[in-house]
């Protein structure tokens, strides 16, 4: 493999990485503040079509990205009600929203199949950046969102260990009843950081249709609603490590792609299956007793401010 | 007692008549209570004597039915526990409000509005450090809580108070998790606390600890104040009497004549350690015959729940023996300990002992579906299922609309003789009954005792842990004292004394009956 | 002013029919905004697709057919269920067992019918159940959440099958085709009354009565219901507590196994991409809505399988049929929230004084 290629590699497993990291920084919030969304999957479909509708509706890629942030955000909203207000159990509430993410995306999405963007997301090379050998091009050659990806993973990882509010979020995930008696609102922030979450969350979607593909088509997701779930505890609900693996992620998908384009014999479909089987073994390594290992003290726990 | 109004603004707090009612009890029945600038004043009294409520109360918790607080001369009314903080009223609870991965000095600028955005640790962990020197707390500020010893916990759990400049403290049982040193570590502290001027309210069991720091004393009985002592009138026994009250119980019907049969619970040299990793029983010996009620007294926390675990089999010993009729059970498994007709009626008696979301007839069998009585190859026979439910529930007067009923919508009473009825059916050779009575209301807890008696007449060596002092005596035929995981030897029920025995749970003089 | 919240101790049986009720309503009511922008009238689609899932002899007979992989699957979560263990594998088990079954009918379809379709059960079942096993070995053994383990499953299994029905398995005739050859006629589920109803509704309606008598009389089902009622309880009891959940999720994805092997034997004949379709979700729902009682599951799986038929009628007034996906996320959304009020009282506290306020038990 010559260095063309390999940057070739690199640069899609920035693209293919993406979304992953965007649906994983989203669920991370979402669960440092104690609620667990298993319909990221559904999130990002929404985020997906709503992103794809506008953008093509209005010709304009912000718009799309605009409607993605604002779909997802109500989503979050609705997700909140059901999990903060009426205490429901979490998981089904997150098999509800995925199932209804799926069906409402492909429902609205139908006069768009296939259709390809008109106004996606363009690469923009930034000068000087992208001229350094190999890496360059592969992480400096990338569109917006891209570029948005890169500043929001520190700008959160600062947030939630550097800041006050940072500190106070995590308290609500991991003891919501000390952070109550110590005068901070429980259900204020679990809703306003579940939405803040969904809409993170579904900009990943929306780079799909609006980036990285550019078209609509049915669960174009695939599956890394889920991968992000499980990315986000591998992580240990820490947005440098999500980046990391998400990259690693996207690095599998580009891989395969690459390995198919050689030639080998080995049928695709058992490359495909690599991210599914990696997100289990690195489940599987998580599972080390480190403290913290299983995520937020609190995460799936409805708050009960009434009882013990 | 009239004060002046230059005394009324001296007092810190100033509780008066305050009234508090939950569904059927009456928690606090005009309770008064007064704390001095400066002071450390101890509240005493036995466990649902309302002393816990009257401090609820006091830092914000609970909202009093009637009565008024003052502070500083002031009335205050407090919706919350952030209201009283506010007011500079904080409490410790004797189960800490911390979170585990957080170091103590995010725990204690947690919810505090400055710094408002980034967070200087290493400023905040300099102001704690400077906080804790002087006032003999000292702590790693940069540690995460779970590293950190109970003891140190509670000192993060202390500096949150102060760093919140509160005026008044609130401890309860502080020293129910310390060890010695750290307990004459914390008195210094407390010590230093009062004499900046702050008043400190300490509940608490332990007599002897109480009488060395205490400037005043406070009795609780039966939800109000009746006797508080000021420095000079502090000593051990009048303090014992006044909590249990002067009478010396009048011992039961109980027949005593009857000499137990054999030895057949036997525990010796037991070592258990709890959770936490802290010796829970030391060296214990217990003795219990056939047709004998031995009662162990003492205060919750002190090595009962590990002690009737590893009777049971539920948890396993470091070091000792367990025998039952002379069988070496130690370490065995829980279903074969069931097998040697061991009974265990456990503390949690919703979550543990009963299956709460099932219904009575599910309960029935909970520690007896596998016997050939109630299944057949893999089936369970449904109707002698029901059959031996309907007796039960007639024989042992359980009050339920039928057997098909969840056991949740039982009331506590009714579950507590569900549980014992099961334990009991079965003619067990060993009852191990982990306060049988907690939570029950008067006809209840009588119908637990006759059972138990019953079953003692029937030959089984029963063994009874509780709180309850009256309960103890009203049922033993000897009764030991458990304190810090040390077991005393038996004192015959008709010669023990309740004040002597208050005072064996409050660790005076528990060393020396050691058995 | 304060709205109060209490839970409830007895709950009015009133509630329990009529709040599911308004669920279902608001959820048609919602969809039907929906259906509006797509530019078709709400209720000439609902009315279609009712006659599409009940209007004629032929309409009921496949909204049977379509419930009766959602059953089969359906009683698999529910005895998970019961141990409060989330089996959301059913797709990839479904898979599984239809591979399993397919493999059966397509080398050796010489067998005597009895012994094939026999063989093609047993196979399905063992194959849906060990792919549930092993994806939920971690959650017993490890604690790991056996949600993300059986969804990650239920990708490889699409995969796997996506693999042998593309390469080695694939139809030599219609080579550019992802199925593979159609089963000989021995390997055929039987069919009924002139419809599409095959002998998979009969596994179901035999396996709901199995598994009732597994779950409510059965020795390993009280430990089930008490390792789902308390762990504490069941560890008191001395119940074999990692033994009890393999098993749980071996019968429950064997069910789904089944459901696959049905789906392949009694339907298309063949094993092809995409033989889930969703079921395994759906099954999820089924249960999420109607508990884990089977009878329960098998109305409620009826009731799904109208609203898939119905959604397929629904085509032809020019809305998309991705509609009952729609409406299935919605109504477990509102049941969700309903439940709420079933568990909990509401009321307004309109008095101002504080200090005078009882509190309701502390």
């Amino acid at each position: 493999m010559d260095i063309h290629m390999f940057s070739a590699l690199l640069h899609t497993m920035v693209t293919a990485g993406t979304p992953i990291v965007y649906a994983a920084l989203g669920e991370l919030i979402t669960e440092r503040v104690g609620i667990l969304n298993l319909g990221v999957e559904g999130v990002m479909l929404i985020g997906s079509v709503a992103g794809f509708a506008a953008a093509s509706q209005f010709s304009n890629h912000w718009i799309g990205l605009g409607a993605a942030i604002i779909a997802g955000a109500i989503t979050g909203f609705f997700y909140a009600v059901l999990c903060v207000g009426f205490k429901v159990d979490q998981v089904v509430a997150g098999i509800a929203l995925t199932t209804f993410g799926i069906g409402f995306s492909a429902f609205v999405g139908k006069p768009w199949l296939g259709l390809p963007l008109a106004v996606p997301f363009e690469d923009i090379r930034l000068p000087i950046l992208a001229d350094i050998p190999i890496i360059g091009e592969p992480f400096f050659d990338q569109d917006a969102l891209v570029y948005i990806s890169y500043i929001l993973v520190p700008i959160l990882w600062y947030f939630i260990y550097k800041t006050r509010p940072g500190l106070h979020l995590r308290s609500v995930g991991e003891n919501p009843r000390a952070a109550d008696t110590l005068g901070i609102n429980v259900t204020r922030m679990r809703y306003g950081y579940t939405m803040i979450g969904c809409a993170i969350a579904a900009i990943g979607g929306a780079y799909l249709t609006m980036a990285f593909v550019p078209t609509w088509f049915e669960e174009i997701t695939v599956g890394r609603g889920w991968i992000a779930v499980s990315l986000v505890i591998f992580s240990g609900w820490n947005p440098l490590i999500v980046i990391a693996g998400a990259y690693l992620f996207g690095g599998l998908d580009a891989a395969t792609l690459y390995i198919q384009a050689a030639g080998t014999n080995i049928p695709s479909h058992f490359l495909a299956m690599g991210p599914y089987i990696l997100t289990i073994l690195v489940l599987v390594l998580a599972a080390r007793k480190r403290k913290g290992g299983l995520g937020p003290a609190a995460l799936a726990i409805p708050y009960d401010s009434e009882g013990q | 007692m009239n004060q002046t109004s230059d005394e009324k603004s001296q007092l810190l707090i100033d509780m008066r008549d305050i009234v508090k009612h939950f569904p059927g009890v009456m928690a606090n029945d005009g309770a008064n209570l007064t704390l001095r600038r400066g002071e450390v004043h101890a509240v005493l009294g036995e466990n649902g004597a309302g002393k816990s409520t009257l401090m609820n109360i006091l830092s914000g918790l609970y909202r009093p039915d009637s009565g008024e607080i003052y502070v500083g001369g002031e009335r205050k009314e407090f919706g919350s526990a952030r209201d009283a903080l506010l007011a500079g009223i904080g409490m410790v609870h004797q189960h800490f409000c911390l979170v585990d991965i957080f170091s103590a000095a995010e725990n204690i600028t947690l919810g505090m509005t400055e710094p408002r955005l980034h967070l200087n640790m290493e400023d905040i962990e300099d102001d704690i450090t400077e906080l804790g020197r002087k006032f003999n707390l000292g702590i790693d500020p940069h540690a995460k809580i779970w590293q950190l010893s109970v003891g140190e916990q509670q000192r993060v759990e202390i500096l949150k108070l102060l760093f919140r400049d509160a005026q008044v403290l609130i401890l309860d049982e502080p020293t129910s998790v310390l060890t010695p040193q750290e307990s004459d570590e914390l008195s210094e502290t407390l010590r230093r606390m009062a004499d900046s001027g702050r008043g400190i309210i300490y509940i608490s069991h332990r007599l002897a600890e109480v009488c060395a720091i205490a400037d005043r004393v406070t009795i609780i009985r039966g939800g109000r104040d009746i006797a508080t002592l000021e420095l000079n009138e502090i000593d051990e026994e009048r303090v014992a009497n006044l909590m249990l009250g002067s009478d010396v119980s009048p011992l039961s019907h109980v027949d005593r004549t009857k000499t137990p049969g054999d030895t057949i619970l036997e525990i010796k040299n037991l070592d258990v350690t709890n959770d936490r990793g802290l010796p829970a029983i030391r060296k214990a010996n217990i003795t219990v015959k056939a047709g004998q009620i031995v009662g162990l007294a003492g205060v919750a926390g002190n090595g009962q729940k590990e002690l009737a675990d590893v009777i049971s089999g539920i948890r396993e010993a470091d070091a000792g023996e367990i025998r039952i009729a002379d069988k070496d059970i130690t370490g065995k498994g829980i279903r074969e300990i069931i097998n040697e007709g061991v009974s265990l009626i456990p503390e949690d008696r919703t979550n543990t002992g009963l299956v709460s979301v099932l219904k009575v007839k599910d309960n029935a069998i909970l520690r007896s579906y596998w016997y050939e009585r109630f299944s057949r190859g893999f089936l369970i026979k449904g109707e002698e299922v029901e059959q031996h439910t309907e007796r039960l529930v007639k024989d042992f007067n359980v009050v339920t609309p039928d057997i098909n009923e969840e056991v949740w919508k039982l009331s506590g009473g009714n579950q507590q003789k569900l549980l014992l009825a099961r334990e009991m059916t079965s003619d067990p050779t060993v009852i191990v009954a982990s306060h049988p009575t907690s939570g029950l209301d008067v006809q209840a807890a009588m119908d637990v005792h006759n059972m138990l008696l019953e079953q003692r007449d029937k030959g089984a060596a029963i063994l009874v842990i509780s709180e309850d002092l009256e309960e103890l005596l009203t049922l033993s035929d000897q009764v030991i004292v458990i304190y810090d995981g040390y077991v005393t030897q038996p004192i015959p029920g008709d010669k023990a004394d309740r004040s002597d025995l208050g005072l064996l749970m409050m660790g005076s003089g528990v060393k020396e009956l050691v058995s | 002013m304060k709205i109060k919240i209490e839970k409830r101790l007895d709950v009015p049986f009133i509630l329990t029919i009529l709040l599911p009720l308004i669920a279902v309503l608001i959820a048609f009511a919602l969809s039907g905004i929906l259906i509006k922008t797509a530019g078709a009238d709400p209720i000439a689609a609902y009315k279609t697709m009712w006659s599409g899932a009940f209007g004629s002899t032929y309409s009921f007979s496949e909204t049977v057919v379509a419930s009766i992989p959602l059953i089969l699957a359906g009683l698999g979560v529910g005895i998970a269920a019961h141990a409060k263990l989330w089996n959301i594998g059913g797709e990839g088990q479904i898979m599984m067992g239809a591979f399993a079954a397919s493999g059966l009918a397509l080398f050796y379809p010489d067998l005597p019918r009895p012994v094939l379709l026999g063989g093609m059960m047993i196979l399905g079942f063992l194959a849906g159940g060990l792919w549930a096993v092993i994806a939920s070995l971690p959650r017993i053994y490890l604690g790991i959440n056996e949600i993300i383990t059986t969804m990650m499953f239920n990708f490889i299994a699409g995969f796997w099958v996506s693999y042998i029905v593309q390469g080695p398995w694939r139809d030599p005739i219609l080579v550019a085709f992802p199925f593979t050859a159609q089963f000989d006629k021995a390997a055929w589920l039987p069919r009924y009354f002139g419809t599409r109803i095959h002998l998979g509704l009969g596994m179901a309606l035999v396996a709901a009565v199995v598994i009732t008598i597994l779950i409510y009389k059965s020795k390993w089902g009280y430990e089930l219901r008490v390792i789902g009622g308390s762990l504490k309880a069941a560890n008191y009891s001395g119940i074999n507590v990692k033994k009890s959940l393999l098993l749980a999720m071996l019968l429950s994805g064997g069910m789904a196994g089944l459901a696959g092997m049905a789906e392949v034997s009694g339907i298309l004949h063949r094993l092809q991409e995409g033989i889930a379709a969703g079921a395994g979700f759906s099954a999820f729902i089924l249960v999420a809505l109607a508990g884990g009682n089977p009878f329960g599951i098998i109305v409620t799986g009826l009731l799904l399988g109208a609203l898939l038929t119905g959604g397929t009628s629904a085509q032809t007034m020019g809305v998309p049929p991705q509609i009952a996906d729609i409406l299935q996320g919605l109504i477990l959304f509102f049941a969700l929230a309903s439940s709420f009020f079933t568990r909990y009282r509401v009321w307004i506290d309109r008095s101002k004084d504080k200090s005078a306020i009882v509190d309701s038990g502390d």
